[in-house]
């Protein structure tokens, strides 16, 4: 039977006890019937409503487990059999709470599973998100195929307000594309031939074909979706301490409940009526449910809500770790900066100098060498093959060009080679400016110059205030020079650089600065995997990559740095919210438990089982109350 | 007179209280029983798990078979926070389980409140 069900029919049964309860001080109205209809009814509401109570409590009882329904049970059923004996033996009986604690557990118990559902309904949303088919090309006509049935390599066409059924890249056609739902984005993107897709994003304006490239659980949904849950129902450590205490909490209940009746019957030497109300109202506001629920449901609700904002939340853990972080460190590039570095001065004969540099960079994609491709393309110089291509690692990469051995890096070639005054004086002046400067060499000598620079992001600048609104020390490290980093460091606002590392000691660093500080590490996947595992908090930025997902504690699906201080800010208020649900659940059952004992009787102050019941079912429709309305907290951008 | 014989009957009831829940009690424990390459086990879901802990062995597919006949809303769903599961168990249906045995460990499940605790070991 439901549990609406078994409410309503105890709520039934116990309403006219209800209104004797309340009329009888008034107008002495009795119930037609007495003792007897109260037994009547009372037995009903315990052989209908209670009895799955009961039934689960013997059954963990058999195994030597005990449960909130334990609780229920042993105090309902004590009330139930003493009043039994009482009628007969023609004594004061309590069948009413025993009837009103069933009907306001079972209460609690509707409306939690009502809170229960909204609060992961996050998930479902996003699965709901999924396009149910797609028009795909099969035979060489594009015609309409479910979801499942959708290959890697398919061909896809998408009109305008159609939604994009899987991962790819755009083959014909251009289209703007609203990824609001999977990256949060809020403005449309355009996409032209080459570009990347997102399944289940929406396309606005153009028809384009694309070819699927992941399709069923290697979407970017389908891992959004495995990541929140893995996060949802993993555990906060914090947890770990209410898992102690539920196994150890009921049987000490019982125990206290059975003192309380000797102390008050025996020591004090009250009736044996009211000795029992005090037994049976321990036992049951001690139910630990709200303490059971106060994490998971948070966390629910905390992950959910990030899901939807593009901020992927780990596990429990993530968020308990980001409370202490008092020092956020940032990779530069690409995450600082657009990463998309272009040449803004040659220096030398710039024919020569783009030439050399662009035939030894081919074939190579660090952003700078695609800087300089990009700029030999625009000038229209070819590029021809090079011999004896060599990696100088950290410092550049050299090879045989017309049979001259040339070289192009950065400042660490100047140990090895010889520079003019001249473009030192040049170089340093370039630095200033906040451009990464390239040395192209030729047989052992520096003939040039090229300087590339690379513009942060709009939002960086209002991150970092962001951040340091919130109290926490902002550190950029990058492999680049002193000069580039600083100046780059100073135009959003960074309290300090590290520059000048190479990609395998950024873990390295990290590790240096959390001997002092708790260090989250801002990175944008593939060469920050290490220092991103390193850092007490790693987030990672853009899930386009499978690496980001699995190095970062944070993934931040869009690639706006103001999600970090978001993301952050998410975090504190999911673990304090877990905090807070905690406090309360412990408050209701500890401050509860010496209440109903009839510790404060003498000030005249004294739990009735009914009301207990009543305090139970609010203690934990407070708690899932508090963790759905994290959903609803205030959460927005500060520019 | 009656007052005494109370006072022995509630230590009494404390004492069994006591070595009911706290002392050492067998956990019942099931080793999965291979066919065709994939272990299946079936879990009651009454008053608790039977069995509480299940042995599996590595790298064989296994399915855990859960069916809830407890009425009870505390046991309504299954956790393995290992796994990134969290399965609602409807009331007297068999829910499936897939379990992912490729690496050796314990991986520990509970109800959706947790305060019911089983063992997946995988060797």
């Amino acid at each position: 039977m439901k549990i609406t069900t078994r409410f309503w029919i105890s709520l039934i049964l116990s309403l006219p006890m209800l209104i004797e309860m309340v009329l009888m001080p008034f107008i002495h109205w009795m119930l037609p019937g007495g003792q007897v209809t109260m037994f009547v009814l009372t037995t009903i509401v315990m052989l209908i409503s209670a009895r799955p109570f009961l039934s689960s409590a013997w059954a963990s009882f058999q195994k030597h487990h005990s449960n909130m329904d334990t609780l229920i049970a042993v105090g309902t059923g004590t009330a139930y059999v003493y009043s039994i004996y009482a009628m007969f033996a023609g004594k004061g009986v309590f069948f009413e709470s025993a009837a009103f604690v069933i009907t306001f557990v079972l209460l609690g118990q509707v409306l939690e599973e009502k809170m229960r559902d909204r609060s992961s309904s996050a998930i479902s949303k996003l699965m709901d998100l999924q396009a149910k088919d797609a028009m795909v090309k099969r035979d060489g006509r594009f015609v309409q195929v479910p979801l499942a049935e959708i290959v890697s390599g398919d061909l896809i066409e998408v009109k305008p307000g159609q939604k994009i059924a899987v991962d790819g890249e755009i083959v014909s056609g251009t289209s703007t594309i609203d990824e609001a739902m999977v990256t949060g984005e809020s403005m449309p993107v355009t996409k032209r031939v080459g570009d990347d897709v997102i399944g289940s994003t929406m396309n606005m304006s153009g028809t384009f074909v694309f070819k699927a490239k992941k399709v069923g659980d290697d979407t970017m949904l389908a891992q959004i979706v495995a990541l929140v849950k893995k996060a949802q129902s993993s555990h906060a450590p914090i947890q770990q301490l209410t898992d102690r205490v539920s196994d150890i909490f009921v049987p000490a209940v019982l125990i206290i409940a059975i003192l309380t009746f000797l102390i008050w019957y025996v020591f004090i030497g009250h009736d044996v009526a009211n000795s029992l109300i005090f037994a049976v109202s321990v036992v049951v506001i001690a139910c630990p449910c709200a303490l059971g629920l106060a994490t998971p449901t948070a966390l629910m609700v905390g992950t959910g809500r990030g899901a939807k904002m593009g901020i992927l939340i780990k596990d429990g853990e993530v968020l308990e770790r980001v409370n202490d972080v008092d020092t956020v460190v940032f990779d530069k590039t690409g995450t600082i900066t657009v990463g998309q570095p272009k040449v803004t001065d040659i220096v030398g004969d710039e024919q020569q100098v783009l030439m050399l540099a662009a035939r030894i960079e081919a074939g190579s994609e660090h952003p700078l060498a695609l800087a300089i491709l990009n700029e030999a393309k625009r000038q229209q110089i070819a590029v021809a093959e090079v011999k004896n291509f060599e990696a100088l690692s950290g410092k550049g990469v050299q090879a045989l060009v017309d049979g001259q051995q040339a070289f192009v890096g950065n400042e660490r070639l100047l140990h090895d080679y010889e520079i003019t005054d001249d473009l030192k004086q040049k170089m340093t002046q370039l630095q200033d400016e906040a451009k990464t400067v390239v040395l192209v060499g030729l047989q052992q000598k520096i003939i040039g110059l090229i300087a590339i620079q690379d513009t942060p992001k709009d939002t960086s600048a209002a991150a970092m205030a962001a951040l340091k609104e919130r109290g926490l020390r902002t550190v950029m490290l990058t492999g680049d020079n002193e000069h580039v980093a600083r100046a780059i460091a100073k135009e959003v606002g960074i309290d300090e650089v590290i520059a000048n590392v190479l990609p395998a000691e950024k873990a390295d660093r990290i590790k240096m600065l959390q001997a002092e500080h708790t260090v989250a590490f801002v990175g944008d996947g593939i060469n920050d995997a290490p220092a991103l595992t390193t850092a007490d908090v790693g987030i990672a930025m853009g899930a386009g990559t499978d690496i980001a997902i699995d190095a970062g504690g944070i993934v931040l699906v869009k690639n706006d740095l103001r999600d970090v201080d978001m993301a952050l800010a998410l975090s504190k208020k999911t673990f304090n919210r877990i905090k807070l649900n905690l406090f309360w659940a412990f408050v209701y059952n500890v401050l509860g438990i010496p209440v109903a004992a009839g510790v404060f009787y003498s000030f005249g102050f004294i739990l009735s089982p009914e009301i207990a019941g009543v305090a139970m079912a609010l203690s934990s429709l407070s708690v899932v109350l508090s963790s759905v309305l994290l959903g609803r907290t205030k959460l927005s951008y500060n520019d | 007179m009656t007052r005494i014989i109370v006072l022995i009957i509630g230590i009494a009831l404390i004492g069994f209280i006591a070595w009911w829940f706290f002392g050492k009690h067998e956990a019942q424990t099931e080793s999965a029983a291979v066919t065709d390459d994939q272990q299946n086990v079936d879990v009651l879901v009454k008053g608790g798990y039977s069995p509480e802990q299940v042995v599996l062995k590595q790298g064989v597919p296994a399915q855990l078979h859960f069916k809830r006949t407890d009425p009870s809303s505390c046991l309504d769903h299954v956790v393995f926070p290992d796994f990134g599961i969290n399965q609602a168990l409807p009331e007297n249906e068999t829910e499936t389980i897939q379990i992912d045995t490729s690496k050796a460990g314990e991986y520990e499940w509970a109800c959706g409140m947790n305060m019911f605790h089983g063992k997946v070991i995988v060797k």
